[in-house]
């Protein structure tokens, strides 16, 4: 596999000093200094960060941890999946029901049904729907339901061996029949228009800006903690278990390894990591609905960690904000042309940039060294990590 | 071959044949002379004269006693004294003027005193001239006529309408009418109708043999609407003697058989139709993804290429020869091989941009070419707008055969016969030319191929061209089915991707048998779970059926690993 040749390999360190510094620093920043600005200065004031932008920043933050998820499957484990899109709206929607059950009778309706039960003629509020007032529950089913579609379909598909592009269109049949499923008003979740209208999250109005900080706080916070987690991961023993799969399966599996459960495990991980940002997500657009899981907006998340990236964390992150800016920005700015930036984007980077935006200033470095005369003295190259381990 | 391809041609011309004589009906009537007579004649004896209608074949009947009726009828005066019934329209030049459409033929009358030659119509100034007089008998006896005018209506499709409308009135009256059209009646579907009518009037009879005989007649007639009367006259009070329940409950399971049958044998027909659509978007993927490795996601787009090709195909024919013409109707056999080259070139052009520098990472080819399809769907929306196109079939193609109450559209027909013939010509390229031997190596092992001299590229391009061609096709043949839009690559393609997963990665044969069952098995489901339901039950069926045969229907073998 040549393209997985030119991905870095593992660092001995978890994190160099410059590292740490590379990583407190904006987080501090986003998770104290911005809400602290917000909370702080007068609405007017040039430095506050308003609360659309904090609102923003809060869903780029659930972006990138789905981005990192895709990442930590395609990257470091060499699964493709179009399916993180359906554990994102999973997770989003079993939050989403809490959420809708809070509204209580300040719906539409002035029902304690939700809107649209009262709308398609429901009597009562169906059994599964009862535990879903309790926040305990709900925010266990946020990480469980995910978890249990990842790991039965990853029981199936790993056991059987399938994988390269037939996981992929596997999960992408998985995520269309849920879409289509979630799409249907007899299903129960819904129809077409979801669930929107939320009044408040544990007993805190929704509307405020207190709370929207805090959601955004926890976004961040979420992030924060999610790439530590997949640091970690990736440094040890077992990440290099999941490079080794990546690169040859076989050859893994021929030592004794079995593969198939390090492949379930990271993917049922990830699910339920995904479904926390799908439902940390939910609160702060306000809305979920079947269009959330698509196989198209998985491979949106896929392109975010292509252009940012695969392969490292950093990537997802960046891809993920710079893709969404963008998108934000051209959508604005010229709408019919997004889908041929979108996909001019994906083209380009996948044909000349497959290290993604991260791997740039290696590049540039790689031209300037042939630009200049060659050093008088041998000096030791700063070589790329990767290098260390031919 | 040859005699293939004479014997088509010879379908597709009687084909052609048919669609012609249908538009082709005399309109020339004796009838006609009566209702002039019956209008002109002195009010005391118009009752009489309208009675005298029932039964006359003739279409302007109809017309002419609906506007009199509405009080719309006025009889133009002309200067040679005679008067002519016509329904005044506001005239296309505009103005106050309004023209006079003579009510047997429809078409505007002539000014007399306009130049000779000339076809200027007579323009009348409004409520100048007052309308016909109707009484409360006269309008009666219109009504009366007008019920059962239908029945002599000289299309067939309108007589048996009507006289199924008859049927399920349930007069008496009707009786001797129907009766005495089904002596001179031709049309045997008509006939059919008849004997329906009859026997549903007779079931209200006061002779027990001739309700009997009735019921045993409609039994066999395998009349849906008499199932429906049958349970009422089962449930109703009083309840009918024994014999006759008996003979409504062998006549109804009867009829319920026979449509259960003929709604079994539909959808297997509308299953086979879908599988054969599936079959043709999917044969195009077997090629790029089965023989190649190459996920091309902007399959779907491909075959849109195809539909907005006919579609543009059809415009010109539109603007070249008129939507009336004869030529018009064989747009849809030059659309096929533009669709094809069409969506071939756009493939050209894809592989030797992209997709050759991806042959050895088959995942970063399926994000690529997704970012072509995307590319591809805004394309298609500025062009062509982002609203559906319209796409008239061919007259060929319209309509639908039936065998025994089962209805075959013509145009489902077409494409099973069609995917049946791409599939056979597919099998001699890849199986029985040179050019499919050099194929199928460069596939089974592309740098092997290469060392013994086969220009692998070359041949990439070419399959790659050849199986987008396909896509382009399948476009053609789904324009004729459904609508035609920017968005509808999208909903095919996850569909097709399964049915080469399921029939097995490099094999037609698997990909025929895969959306043949998937097909069939979708529209089975469909009558019993809903449209929705059956697809997901089908999507879900196909990832357990991968558990139990991960390389699909017919794996294809190999020593290698990975």
């Amino acid at each position: 596999m040549s393209a997985s040749a030119q991905l870095p390999d593992v660092e001995p360190r978890f994190f160099t000093r410059a590292q740490w510094a590379a990583f407190l620093v904006p987080t501090l920043v986003l998770a104290l200094v911005l809400p602290l600005l917000n909370a702080a200065l007068p609405a007017e004031h040039l430095l506050r960060p308003s609360d659309f932008t904090l609102n923003l920043y809060g869903k780029y933050a659930t972006y990138a941890v789905l981005a990192l998820g895709v990442d930590l499957l395609w990257g470091y484990l060499g699964i493709l999946s179009l399916g993180q899109a359906l554990f994102f709206a999973l997770g989003g929607y079993a939050f989403g029901m809490h959420l809708l059950l809070m509204i209580g009778k300040d719906g539409q309706y002035k029902s304690d049904l939700p809107d649209y039960m009262v709308f398609l003629g429901y009597k009562a509020l169906p059994g599964h729907w009862e535990p879903f007032y309790s926040f305990p529950f709900a925010a266990a089913a946020v990480l469980v339901v995910p978890a249990l579609v990842a790991f039965v379909f990853g029981w199936l598909a790993f056991r059987s061996r399938i994988k390269g592009v037939y996981l992929s269109i596997l999960t992408q049949a998985l995520t269309y029949a849920a879409a289509l499923l979630f799409f249907r008003n007899d299903f129960g979740f819904g129809g077409n228009n979801g669930f929107t209208d939320f009044k408040r999250v544990l007993g805190a109005d929704l509307n405020s800006p207190a709370t929207r900080r805090g959601l955004y706080l926890a976004s961040v916070l979420l992030l924060a903690g999610v790439f530590l987690l997949y640091r970690w991961l990736t440094r040890a023993k077992f990440g290099h278990l999941m490079q080794a799969i990546r690169d040859g399966e076989n050859r893994v599996l021929f030592s004794g390894y079995a593969t198939a459960r390090y492949k379930l495990f990271v993917f049922v991980l990830v699910a339920a990591i995904t479904g926390v940002a799908g439902a940390l997500y939910v609160p702060q657009v306000g809305i979920i609905n079947p269009s959330e899981m698509t196989p198209e907006k998985s491979l949106e998340a896929v392109v975010w960690v292509a252009v940012g990236g695969r392969g490292t964390l950093l990537g997802p992150i960046l891809g993920a904000l710079f893709v969404n800016a963008l998108k934000s920005w051209a959508t604005r700015a010229a709408p019919e042309l997004w889908l041929y930036i979108i996909g001019g984007l994906f083209i380009v980077v996948v044909l000349f940039l497959p290290g993604g935006l991260i791997s740039l200033p290696a590049k540039f470095r790689a031209a300037w060294a042939k630009l200049r005369p060659p050093p008088p003295a041998p000096a030791a190259p700063a070589a790329p990590a990767g290098d260390l381990h031919p | 071959m040859y005699r293939i391809l004479i014997y088509l041609t010879v379908v597709f011309y009687a084909c052609i044949g048919r669609a012609l004589a249908v538009e082709a009906t005399p309109t020339v009537s004796p009838g006609r002379a009566r209702l002039l007579a019956a209008l002109l004649a002195p009010p005391a004896e118009q009752v009489a004269a309208i009675r005298g209608l029932v039964g006359v074949e003739d279409s302007a009947i109809t017309p002419a006693l609906t506007a009199w009726r509405a009080g719309e009828l006025f009889l133009v005066p002309l200067p040679d004294g005679s008067r002519v019934p016509a329904t005044l329209a506001p005239a296309p030049a505009g103005g106050d003027q309004l023209v006079a459409l003579s009510v047997l033929d429809g078409s505007p009358i002539p000014d007399p005193n306009g130049p000779s030659g000339s076809s200027a119509p007579l323009l009348i100034a409004p409520k100048s001239l007052k309308p016909l007089d109707t009484t409360a008998p006269l309008r009666r006896a219109m009504r009366d006529v007008l019920e059962v005018a239908g029945v002599a209506d000289p299309s067939a499709s309108v007589r048996r309408e009507s006289i199924e409308r008859l049927g399920q009135s349930r007069k008496a009256e009707h009786l001797p009418l129907l009766q005495a059209r089904l002596v001179i009646e031709q049309a045997p579907a008509v006939r059919s109708a008849l004997g329906d009518a009859i026997a549903f009037i007779q079931l209200a009879d006061a002779d027990p043999a001739v309700r009997l005989a009735a019921i045993a007649a409609l039994g066999e007639a395998h009349s849906l609407a008499a199932a429906s009367r049958f349970k009422e006259l089962l449930a109703a009070t009083p309840p009918p003697s024994p014999a006759e329940a008996a003979a409504l409950t062998a006549a109804l399971k009867k009829i319920e058989s026979h449509w259960k049958t003929v709604n079994f044998f539909g959808d297997l027909f509308r299953g086979l139709s879908a599988g054969s659509v599936l079959l043709l978007i999917a044969l195009g993927l077997a090629i790029t993804f089965g023989l190649m490795g190459v996920i091309n996601m902007a399959h779907g787009e491909l075959m849109v290429v195809g539909a907005y090709s006919t579609f543009v195909v059809q415009n010109l024919f539109v603007s070249a020869f008129g939507a009336e013409s004869l030529a018009f109707h064989f747009y849809f056999i030059a659309a096929l091989p533009v669709a094809f080259a069409a969506a071939a070139l756009v493939g050209l052009g894809l592989e030797r941009g992209i997709i050759q520098f991806l042959y050895k990472r088959p995942l970063e080819s399926l994000l690529a070419t997704w970012g072509v399809s995307l590319a591809l769907q805004q394309t298609f929306r500025l062009v062509f707008g982002p609203a559906n196109v319209q796409i008239n079939a061919p007259a060929w193609l319209q309509g639908s055969a039936s065998l025994n109450d089962v209805l075959f559209a013509y145009n489902r027909l077409f494409v099973i016969g069609f995917a049946a013939l791409v599939v056979f010509g597919v099998w001699l390229a890849l199986n029985r030319t040179s050019l499919g031997l050099l194929v199928r190596a460069v596939m089974q092992n592309r740098q092997m191929a290469s060392c013994i001299g086969v220009r692998a590229t070359r041949v990439n391009m070419f399959t790659f061209a050849f199986g987008s061609g396909l896509a382009g096709l399948a476009g053609a043949c789904l324009s004729q089915l459904g609508n035609v839009g920017p968005g509808m690559g999208q909903l095919h393609i996850i569909d097709a991707f399964m049915v080469v997963v399921s029939g097995g990665v490099g094999n037609v044969l698997g990909s025929v048998a895969a959306s043949l069952g998937i097909g069939t098995v979708d529209q089975l489901l469909q009558p019993i779970l809903g449209a929705v339901m059956g697809k997901i039950l089908v999507l879900f069926a196909i990832i357990l059926f991968l558990q139990w045969r991960p390389g699909g229907l017919f794996p294809t073998r190999s020593r290698s690993l990975d």
